[in-house]
């Protein structure tokens, strides 16, 4: 759609023209096919009575190939390590809670809820004990909010290309309906020290993996779920009680939360410490990089698939940022020559998954598309090549570059570098 | 309940949710049932030590016992004297930090010492986590410590001098948070 030189206005103008030239066509193509391949009238499934209720539902059959993906554990292990959302079989916003990502550091618990205990304590006028039955009694928010893994995107910090979809490349981040009580609520209930400046949270997990919350973000929209997507948190997204931290690397917000310690300082944990800290290209590390930076990524069509021929196709991709809500997304289909803003697809909320679609006709020549996001702070998703001369190929953490698929001649999607 | 005890918290919801957009709960109102935990219960539960050393336990252990714990309980994963392999490599890598293939162990990266007896109290071994006894922990503490180059042979570490040890990559870590503003 945008030939080589123009300006970003000649190629809108040139885009419009051709989308509204695409629709008529396609409408008069859409009676070319043969009628030859279509299935008999009348299909099998009208002839018989179909399958009965269920007590809980599955996908379609058809659809079992839709799976978490790359999922790789640590030598010896099977529960530390990760397994990522498969970003280009979904549509819309929300991540299905059975596709959500999942990074756990000692395998997923199993916890009988009824034994299950909250301790607030520390600098707080009176150490606190909740159930989980206690804790839903208590006022719930509910918000739609992206977790993203702060190693999400780091193969992107290798020299070559990865070969692997958009889901291997950038699907440690999900997006789900939180419900739960605002975490303020029971710290002001134990009578937290405000001006203790630090939590420490952690988890009944085997790795009783543990962060340090600042009270800021504590105070402020930190919440204790207790349901994701309108039921009960799954037991690898932290069942019965997690903290959630809106925007914040996803390791901060603690699964299978038992204990919140309010205290004066950073506990040095080893996950705020060894790990989830940015080794920068001179040697030097950044700590506490909590909110995860403006990103997007295009995943239809990604690498991996066919563009079926020349025509009209359309562009479908995620963006997001911790920072605050994306104001827009620009596509380019010449490898960031060019730039079109793409439609936000409704509702675009902050710290929350937002689609961007736009249609596109392809001529059938070699094309790189890529997006780039621009969040309400000002925030503009970097290049890659600008991204790893600033911060290296060493930081594992916060990959925020901005991804390029090339689309050859034959149609066939691969991840480039470009 | 009566009716008017929902429409006092119904008023308090609306004059708060027009005061704090942005705010999660300023105006929500909890219902008081946290139980209060004695200080046997908080002891039992709290396992997190901070760099300055508070909540580290009584004990001690030196290298020389740490070695012998770290071959039954440690070698299997992290190799022989924290080579590593199968899993993480513990000690080396001073000095590669910079390069294109940068070794991060706890001698060449971890800023504070007290975050190696945490981790390993609460979370190793890894088939048998919170197993080992407290002077088990300060044992294979001292044992890595002096493998890396970073405390001597007959360094005893208890509570008092394990948060006296000084790892060389603290000085290179640049807290980021809070962000300064743009």
């Amino acid at each position: 759609m945008n030939g080589k030189g123009d300006t970003v206005d000649r190629s809108k103008r040139r885009f419009i023209k051709r989308s509204v030239g695409l629709l008529a066509s396609g409408l008069a193509a859409g009676g070319v096919r043969s009628a030859a391949a279509e299935p008999p009238e009348i299909p099998p499934s009208m002839k018989v009575p179909g399958a009965g209720m269920g007590e809980y539902g599955s996908p379609a059959k058809y659809e079992s190939k839709v799976t978490r993906t790359l999922i790789r554990s640590q030598p010896g292990t099977t529960g530390s390590g990760a397994s990522r959302s498969p970003l280009e079989s979904l549509e819309g916003m929300i991540t299905p809670s059975g596709l959500h990502f999942e990074r756990h550091h000692s395998g997923v618990p199993d916890i009988d809820p009824a034994q299950h205990r909250l301790l607030v304590h520390g600098m707080v006028k009176r150490p606190l004990i909740f159930s989980v039955d206690a804790l839903l009694r208590y006022p719930m928010i509910s918000r739609i909010h992206f977790l993203e893994c702060a190693g999400n995107s780091q193969l992107l910090y290798q020299p070559t290309p990865p070969t692997v979809t958009a889901g291997q490349t950038h699907g440690l981040v999900s997006c789900s309906e939180w419900t739960g009580v605002p975490l303020r609520l029971v710290l002001e209930e134990a009578g937290v020290d405000r001006s203790a400046g630090w939590i420490l949270a952690e988890g009944a997990d085997a790795a009783a993996m543990s962060r340090s919350i600042p009270m800021a973000k504590a105070m402020d929209d930190a919440i204790l779920a207790l349901f994701q997507n309108g039921e009960r948190l799954r037991p690898e997204n932290g069942y019965p009680v997690r903290l959630f931290l809106p925007g914040w690397e996803g390791n901060m917000s603690v699964k299978w939360l038992r204990r919140l310690k309010v205290v004066p300082a950073p506990i040095m944990t080893k996950d705020e410490t060894s790990r989830y800290t940015d080794l920068q290209a001179d040697g030097k590390s950044l700590m506490f990089t909590y909110p995860m930076e403006v990103k997007s990524v295009i995943t239809r069509p990604s690498h991996g698939m066919s563009v079926p021929g020349p025509g009209l196709h359309q562009i479908s991709g995620l963006a997001w940022s911790g920072n605050g809500a994306i104001r827009k997304v620009d596509v380019s289909t010449d490898g960031g020559r060019t730039w079109l803003e793409a439609p936000l697809v409704a509702p675009v909320l902050p710290r929350a998954l937002t689609r961007f679609r736009l249609p596109w006709r392809w001529d059938g020549a070699a094309a790189v598309l890529k997006s780039r996001a621009t969040d309400d702070t000002g925030a503009v998703q970097p290049e890659r090549e600008r991204f790893i001369a600033e911060h290296g190929n060493n930081a594992i953490f916060h990959f925020s570059g901005i991804q390029a698929w090339s689309v050859a001649a034959n149609g066939e999607v691969k991840h480039v570098y470009a | 309940m009566s009716t008017r005890d929902l429409a006092g918290v119904m008023l308090a919801l609306v004059l708060g949710g027009c005061a704090g957009a942005g705010a999660t709960s300023a105006a929500l109102e909890g219902p008081n049932l946290g139980r209060e935990a004695t200080p046997a219960q908080v002891a039992g539960w709290d396992i997190s030590i901070g760099p300055d050393g508070v909540g580290l336990p009584p004990g001690k252990g030196t290298p020389a016992a740490g070695a012998l714990v770290y071959e039954q309980k440690c070698q299997a994963c992290h190799g022989a004297r924290g080579a590593g392999q199968p899993n993480d490599r513990l000690v080396g890598g001073q000095g590669t930090l910079a390069s294109k293939a940068p070794v991060r162990t706890i001698g060449s990266y971890w800023p504070y010492a007290t975050t190696v007896f945490d981790y390993v109290r609460r979370a190793m071994p890894y088939i048998q986590p919170q197993s080992l006894s407290d002077d088990e922990v300060y044992a294979l503490t001292a044992y890595l410590l002096n493998l890396n180059g970073i405390i001597g042979e007959g360094d005893e570490m208890n509570a008092r001098t394990l948060p006296k040890v000084k790892m060389p990559n603290q000085v290179n870590f640049i807290v980021v948070y809070p962000p300064r503003a743009r």
